[in-house]
């Protein structure tokens, strides 16, 4: 096997053991450590697309090295953005859980507190 | 191979669609305070003349209008295209967003005592981001452009449905959020693949070089998913209702009217621009699948909400399932193509005003009553006839009933699906506009009664009139031109290929 079949399958693998934690963990921060495990198979994935668009005297291709660097920037301010929301939302009710049932009161939430 | 596109005359237009909210969101965040108001109000008659003038260039060009940025033309550069639909919905944008903005002048005014309030701060400065987010949708020519065009979208969201600060509001934007970091991901995926396969990520050289390869499959099925997440579409909807109707009213229309349209419009490009060629694998049915799904889902639970903010989420999710129903009705070179492409993206602008005006509609209802609870309803109609006019001429569109835009949309998928021949799809139209009819009814029926009514607050009848006048539009969309159909058929790839073998 050649390298880049092999980290294809190291991406492969990534993103899904990220989709699984993503999809059966209740926890949001754990969740959100999920996006970031799939977040590094796809930026794997732009690895292996640029080391095969080599051409002449490039050994890579410059344009999805390019783009991973936006993709990392944008996966971290959205992580750091979820931060912030779980921060809060613990600030303001003590427990972090998505369960929507959690929020509807007696009356179906129909006034602010 | 085309030549290399270059920038066409008055390319220069969609730059400062994307320039002048960017330039906005800067000039408010350095100016502070009260400014931030000011410059999202000031701007929006500049934003909607520079969307009616890509409208008429583009009319008058009859073909999309391009600006390759920095003069690169791609796949070296990255090119900005307006095509009919882009133009159409950079005005419905331009349309909305200030009404939005004009209603919540009344609940984020900085307070007269503080200099700067975090509300407010926030609410202005996210509005206008949506408005450049969504520029960049519509007139963006890149893949990859449009991602983080589509985060930007989510970014500038996210705030706006938890602004109030209350903790509901932050586990609902939680799962907004969660959700959206799914589907941005597996777009992205999808990108890389097919930048491997083809070597640029540019709409039109892409659907140049689309060749059947399984990479392209593989891309298309997770771009799709990410895309559908986004745009909660059945099953993938359920962190829809409870963002949307805990946020605050003028923020719900910008969320529930145009924001979901955002990354519909990427659906659209992605399988009627980039993946005509490819061979119909039964992605189209699934599609459809999903949609009629979601009408018939949404609709049923849209009946049993108690509560009017849910119920118009409920039956977004709803009407976002009708649209899902051009892939099966638009796609291809059939006689019918045409009818079906037009009834979806009648859908888009008819929905896009009337929900936003039953939300607009729902917030002075909340305000006057201090409850928006549809079973305590009674006589309210008497004492705010306008709000229920508002709701009721949303709620024809919604309905599908004439006159109104969502007459248009319904009956134009109804012709495409009997002219086809998939009877299927028409029986999902019928179905739900009775189940609309059912839930419009119940907002209705309680309120026409002749109990007395107390009121909190006297309703607000600049708030009123704004939610009025949208819904206006929508009902007047049922009356467009044959010309309208044309304008939106501009740059449409199945007609540029229909005269080849």
């Amino acid at each position: 096997m050649s390298p880049p079949i092999i980290a294809g399958f190291v991406g492969a693998g990534l993103v899904g053991l990220g989709l699984y934690a993503l999809i059966v963990n209740p926890e949001p921060l754990k969740k959100l450590l999920a996006f970031n495990l799939i977040g590094s198979g796809v930026f794997l994935v732009f690895g292996i697309v640029a080391r095969r668009g080599a051409v002449g005297v490039f050994p890579f291709d410059p344009v999805p090295q390019a783009m991973v660097i936006t993709g990392i920037v944008v996966a971290f301010a959205a992580s750091a953005l979820a931060v912030a929301l779980m921060l809060r939302l613990a600030e303001e009710s003590g427990r972090v859980t998505l369960d929507p049932d959690a929020w509807t009161k007696p009356d179906d939430g129909a006034e602010g507190p | 191979m085309t030549p290399a596109e270059t920038t066409t005359s008055s390319g220069a237009l969609l730059v400062l669609a994307i320039l002048l909210p960017s330039a906005g969101i800067l000039a408010s965040f350095a100016l502070g305070g009260r400014n931030a108001e000011r410059i999202a109000l000031g701007s929006a008659p500049l934003a909607l003349a520079i969307a009616l003038s890509v409208l008429a260039e583009v009319w008058r060009a009859g073909r999309p209008i391009v600006y390759a940025i920095a003069g690169l033309s791609p796949p070296l550069g990255i090119a900005l295209r307006a095509d009919g639909i882009s133009a159409v919905m950079l005005v419905t944008s331009a349309l909305i967003i200030p009404a939005a903005g004009l209603y919540a002048r009344a609940g984020f005014a900085t307070p007269p005592a503080e200099r700067e309030s975090r509300k407010a701060f926030t609410f202005w400065i996210m509005l206008q981001a949506i408005s450049a987010a969504l520029a960049i949708i519509f007139v963006s020519g890149d893949l990859f452009n449009l991602y983080v065009a589509l985060e930007l979208l989510t970014f500038a969201a996210l705030p706006l449905a938890c602004v109030e600060g209350r903790a509901e509001t932050f586990a609902a934007a939680l799962r907004y959020l969660l959700f959206a970091l799914f589907g941005s991901i597996f777009y992205l995926l999808g990108a890389a693949l097919l930048y491997g396969a083809f070597g640029t990520l540019d709409i039109a050289l892409l659907a140049e070089r689309m060749r059947p390869l399984p990479a392209v499959t593989a891309a298309a099925a997770l771009m799709s998913a990410g895309l559908l997440a986004k745009t909660a579409l059945f099953p993938l909807h359920l962190w829809l209702p409870p963002a949307h109707a805990n946020a605050p009213a003028p923020a719900s229309a910008v969320l529930s009217g145009l924001v979901v349209k955002g990354s519909f419009f990427l659906t659209l490009r992605l399988w009627f621009y980039v993946l005509p060629a490819l061979p119909a694998v039964g992605f189209d049915a699934i599609l459809g699948a999903l949609g009629s799904g979601a009408v018939v889902f949404g609709s049923v639970l849209a009946l049993m909400q108690p509560r009017l903010k849910l119920l118009i989420a409920y039956s977004t999710i709803a009407q976002i399932g009708y649209l899902f129903l051009i892939f099966p009705l638009g796609s291809g070179l059939h006689a019918w193509t045409a009818d079906g492409w037009n009834g979806g993206l009648m859908q888009v602008l008819a929905h896009a005003f009337a929900k936003a005006a039953m939300f607009l509609a729902a917030g002075v209802l909340y305000e006057s009553l201090g409850h928006d609870k549809i079973a305590k309803f009674s006589g309210a109609a008497k004492a705010m006839p306008m709000t229920f006019l508002t709701l009721g001429l949303g709620g024809l569109s919604l309905m599908g009933l004439p006159p109104s835009g969502g007459f248009a949309a319904k009956w134009l998928l109804l012709r495409a699906s009997v002219a086809s021949g998939q009877w299927v799809w028409a029986l999902v139209l019928l179905v739900g506009g009775l189940l609309a009819a059912g839930y419009v009814y119940r907002i209705l029926a309680p309120a026409l009664s002749s109990d007395p009514v107390a009121l909190k607050a006297p309703p607000r009848r600049a708030g009123e009139a704004i939610a009025l006048s949208l819904a206006l539009v929508a009902v007047v969309l049922g009356f467009a031109p044959e010309s309208f159909f044309q304008l939106l058929d501009i740059g449409r790839p199945a007609l540029a290929t229909a005269g080849l073998p």
